[in-house]
């Protein structure tokens, strides 16, 4: 019938077989065969609605990057006042002040113009290993080591997902509140070397890595020492799988660090918003009672 | 036909008298918010104008907070917006709310955009009406565009280096003129920090241009009122209520949904719209792998790569949104709404379909298949208007309009639905 | 017929605004639309770089007796002297009725504290004098820091843009500052380090 066919109720069609389609679809596998690496998710304390930071893993992730990452890496947007606040690792403020006094920054040029070295305090940045990008490349064969202050929010996954399936996997993750990809991506990398496959010839100075694109990069293995690398002394057993998700832990907070503030306001929010819509539902309803 | 209503207002309060006889600006909105007659039958998809509204009035007010703390210089732009991410009283929330608000800003303005095509919006005598809308559309675009080079990152460099690139097309027409505007845009030999300046100048003024143009667009429309879903003009008291509360409440409602649409973005996955590499600080020595616009510009930017020439793949890129402009003229149906245009509705559903395709192809490199049916559904996009709309409303024959939009409300059964009076005697 | 009568009935009847529900909603909406409005009024507020930076901590020990440093402290200099034991003594010696400016001016102490020498420094710490290097005239900064600056005629400091004397415990004495120079709030960590703010 005609009248049946309102274009309305074509829509709803519409949009019930389109819903229906992804929905069968999306049972298929996300990764689809290409050049895309499968990177694998993470558990992460900090996913999710409820997310929030582990301060002891934290606080752990930080000493491997000083103990493993810090010789070329620099993080140069974290302020030693940073390890002392809340929602971070949340050092006791006095821990973190002698911490800062055994680093040295520059000091303000002194009445002879020299500018001298002195003690690093709460409000300084953290020093890099490197004066500059240039120093840096020169000590690493022309390779630049990233600053890390914001490397887990600036990678992604990239799942290679076919278009009928992205609909879902878009909608999946918006609303189980998926930000980790690059924490995921991170973990992977530097859990991520193996041995080449045969036949594969490395460029010069180039390690193999899985999760890498393109499987050759510069970096070599951080933790090609082995479980007991870094000591850890909360009893948290010292393998290298813990040291890859503590420092990558350290790291989302650094480029995230008020994610626990953020998710509480927005449960509180979105709570609320909830219950107002619902009451302006409900008048807009009572409002138009009238009418209808 | 709604033409021209006259506000009932009548001023209380001697304070009131006195400034109605000076400035009749309460007299003004009530005519045209308070018990401006509005059809009663529009549904959900005409609150896009509220919600519109509101995310403009939202972003100029993050946008204004924002500028409080923002440096619009290359060595500076990157670190500030750190530094209001982390240091800044809320700043990560009122930069989450404007990064996020421009998202929704395009969402509910492309709704808006489909709500008029499918409905008719754009026919006589709503063609001025529709015409400001294209050229807000424009106006938004432009915002936009300028207010993602400000964070500097490296999406922000590299997409402002390729789309102002685009103007060197025009050395195919007059050699030398397109490299001269160019460097005018950049105001060097490159993007560098002095484009990045000026963009924040114009970013910063644009959307006060844009309130310009939407007053003229709600000026416009009140003119000739608003559309309903059957296409029919407002002709007796029983097929209108006044705004206030009818059209007010549906709004507010529909924007609190949206707002925890908004909310849900802003607190809990604030990156998934944007770029993983835009907290790279800008590299002007490094291109990124893929360069992408952000989602709301991706169904141009298909158009663009698909068309292998320069010059005319700029062109096209522009033509898709000025074609627009023509819908009023293009469109030949003797019938505003698509409702009841059988074939019609069918090709508008394609036409969504392709602006989809597109938008995910403008996400993919320009390889293999992703070339093919770029080039396929670019073609569509433009037949739809220049092709399928002046045919189809010539050969179609449209379903029985109901005779009132009364009518269209209480259905067959003629069931006692009660026809609301307007809370204030009508004027016409 | 019926349908009239209803429309008649109808038209009387007109949706009542102050329902409750509606009420409630628009309530909501109000209250949160009203504290949506605090991260905009908060975000002007100093932020956590420049409240981390809100207190200094100082080391004494390179500044010997009769020597005086400025430090910065909030984007204002602030004198620290390490005053010899005469200046102490002058300090000491002068009657509060003389002075123009009878209050202490220690932000650690109540407003109408006097302005004693003890009440200008720290009990136990007197050798060390801690003020805001800002002239209470019109702003200007005295001298009086190093060896060879005017110091005025009260031996403290003297601020050459209209004249103004202070004296040995960094109180006005003579010219057209109305207040002594602010002591700011500040402690001592140990003999040779202080926090100051």
């Amino acid at each position: 019938m005609i009248g049946a066919m309102t274009g309305k109720r074509v829509r709803v069609a519409a949009a019930v077989v389109a819903l229906a389609a992804t929905a069968a679809l999306g049972a298929l596998a996300a990764n689809a065969a290409g050049e895309s690496v499968h990177i694998d998710r993470q558990k992460w304390t900090f996913g999710g609605m409820f997310g929030h930071y582990d301060d002891a893993q934290l606080q752990r992730g930080f000493k491997v990057f000083v103990d493993v990452c810090a010789k070329c890496h620099s993080i140069k947007r974290l302020y030693f006042r940073n390890l002392a606040q809340s929602g971070g690792p949340s050092f006791p403020e006095a821990a973190v002040k002698s911490l800062a006094a055994t680093y040295e920054v520059d000091a303000a040029p002194n009445d002879e113009g020299k500018v001298l070295k002195r003690p690093a305090i709460l409000t300084d940045a953290f020093p890099g290993p490197f004066k500059n990008e240039q120093e840096a490349r020169f000590v690493q064969n022309g390779a630049l080591p990233p600053d890390l202050s914001l490397i887990t929010r600036a990678r992604g996954i990239d799942a290679g997902t076919p278009f009928y399936v992205l609909p879902y996997v878009m909608a999946r993750d918006i609303v189980s509140g998926y930000q980790e990809a690059g924490s995921d991506y991170v973990y992977a990398y530097i859990t991520g070397y193996k041995p080449p496959p045969a036949g594969m010839k490395l460029a010069d100075f180039m390690n193999y890595n899985v999760a890498f694109p393109g499987h050759q990069t510069a970096m070599a293995n951080p933790f090609v020492a082995g479980d007991g690398l870094v000591k850890y002394d909360d009893g948290t057993p010292p393998t290298v799988d813990n040291y890859a998700r503590d420092v990558v832990a350290f790291l989302s907070w650094l480029g995230d660090p008020t994610l626990e503030e953020r998710k509480r306001m927005g449960l509180l929010v979105i709570g609320y918003l909830l219950l107002t819509a619902l009451l302006l539902g409900l008048a807009k309803r009572r409002v138009w009672s009238s009418v209808h | 036909m709604a033409t021209h209503h006259e506000s009932t207002y009548r001023p209380k309060t001697r304070i009131e008298k006195w400034l109605d006889d000076r400035l009749p600006l309460p007299r003004m909105m009530h005519g045209q918010f308070v018990d401006f007659p509005t059809p009663r039958n529009i549904n959900y998809l005409w609150t896009t104008g509220g919600l519109l509204t509101f995310f403009l009035v939202a972003q100029i007010a993050t946008g204004i907070v924002l500028a409080m703390h923002f440096i619009p210089s290359a060595g500076d732009a990157f670190n500030s917006v750190e530094h209001i991410r982390r240091d800044v009283n809320y700043g990560w929330l009122l930069r989450n709310m404007h990064a996020v608000g421009a998202s929704m800003f395009f969402i509910a303005v492309y709704i808006h955009i489909a709500r008029g095509l499918y409905y008719g919006s754009y026919k006589a005598p709503r063609e001025v009406l529709w015409i400001i809308g294209v050229v807000i559309l424009l106006l938004m675009m432009a915002t936009a565009f300028m207010g993602y080079s400000l964070p500097w990152g490296q999406m922000s460099f590299w997409a402002v280096t390729v789309i102002t690139n685009l103007f060197s097309s025009v050395d195919a027409i007059i050699p030398g003129l397109g490299t001269r505007i160019v460097q005018w845009l950049w105001g060097g030999y490159s993007v560098s920090g002095t484009t990045l300046t000026r963009f924040y100048a114009l970013h910063y003024l644009m959307p006060f241009v844009i309130v310009g143009a939407v007053a003229l667009h709600i000026w416009a429309l009140h003119v000739v009122g608003q559309n309903n879903p059957t296409g029919l003009e407002i002709k007796t008291a029983s097929d209108s209520v006044p705004m206030s509360p009818y059209a007010v409440m549906k709004d507010i409602f529909a924007l609190s949904m949206f707002i925890i649409l908004f909310a849900w973005f802003v607190f809990y996955v604030p990156d998934y719209l944007g770029h993983p590499d835009n907290y790279i600080e800008a590299n002007p020595l490094s291109t990124p792998p893929h360069i992408v616009p952000e989602w709301y510009f991706l169904p141009y930017y298909a158009i663009l790569r698909a068309i292998p020439d320069k010059l005319l793949g700029v062109v096209a890129m522009f033509a898709s949104i000025l074609i627009l402009l023509f819908a009023p003229w293009l469109d030949t149906s003797r019938v505003r709404s698509a409702k009841y245009r059988p074939i019609y509705k069918w090709f508008f559903f394609l036409f969504l379909i392709t602006v989809v395709a597109l938008g995910y192809l403008g996400s993919k490199p320009p390889e293999g298949a992703y070339v093919f049916w770029a080039r396929v559904f670019t073609a569509y996009y433009f037949l739809h208007f220049l092709v399928v709309m002046p045919i189809v409303g010539v050969i179609e024959s449209p379903t029985p309009l109901p005779r009132s939009i009364t009518e269209s409300v209480l259905g067959k059964s003629g069931s006692s639905v009660r026809v609301g009076a307007p809370a204030a005697p009508e004027r016409r | 017929m019926q349908r009239e009568a209803g429309l008649a009935a109808h038209s009387a009847e007109e949706p009542n605004r102050r329902d409750f529900i509606v009420i409630a909603a628009q309530a909501f909406a109000g209250v949160g639309a009203a504290m949506a409005l605090w991260p905009f009024i908060s975000q002007m507020n100093p932020d956590a770089s420049t409240q981390a930076a809100a207190s200094i901590d100082v080391d004494l020990s390179p500044v010997k007796v009769g020597q005086a440093i400025t430090v910065s402290w909030r984007g204002k200099p602030v004198f620290i002297r390490h005053r010899t034991p005469e200046e102490i003594k002058a300090a000491l010696a002068t009657p509060i009725a003389e002075l123009p400016d009878k209050s202490a001016r220690n932000d650690d102490l109540p407003e109408r504290a006097p302005a004693t020498d003890a009440n200008r420094t720290k009990k136990g710490h007197e050798n060390w004098l801690i003020m805001v290097g800002i002239c209470t005239h019109l702003g200007c900064i005295p001298k009086g820091q190093t060896m060879s600056d005017a110091k005025g005629d009260f031996g403290g400091w003297f601020c050459p843009c209209h004249g103004s004397h202070y004296d040995t415990a960094g109180r006005i004495r003579k010219g057209p500052a109305p207040r002594n120079l602010e002591v700011p709030p500040y402690s001592f960590a140990s003999d040779t380090k202080i926090k100051i703010g």
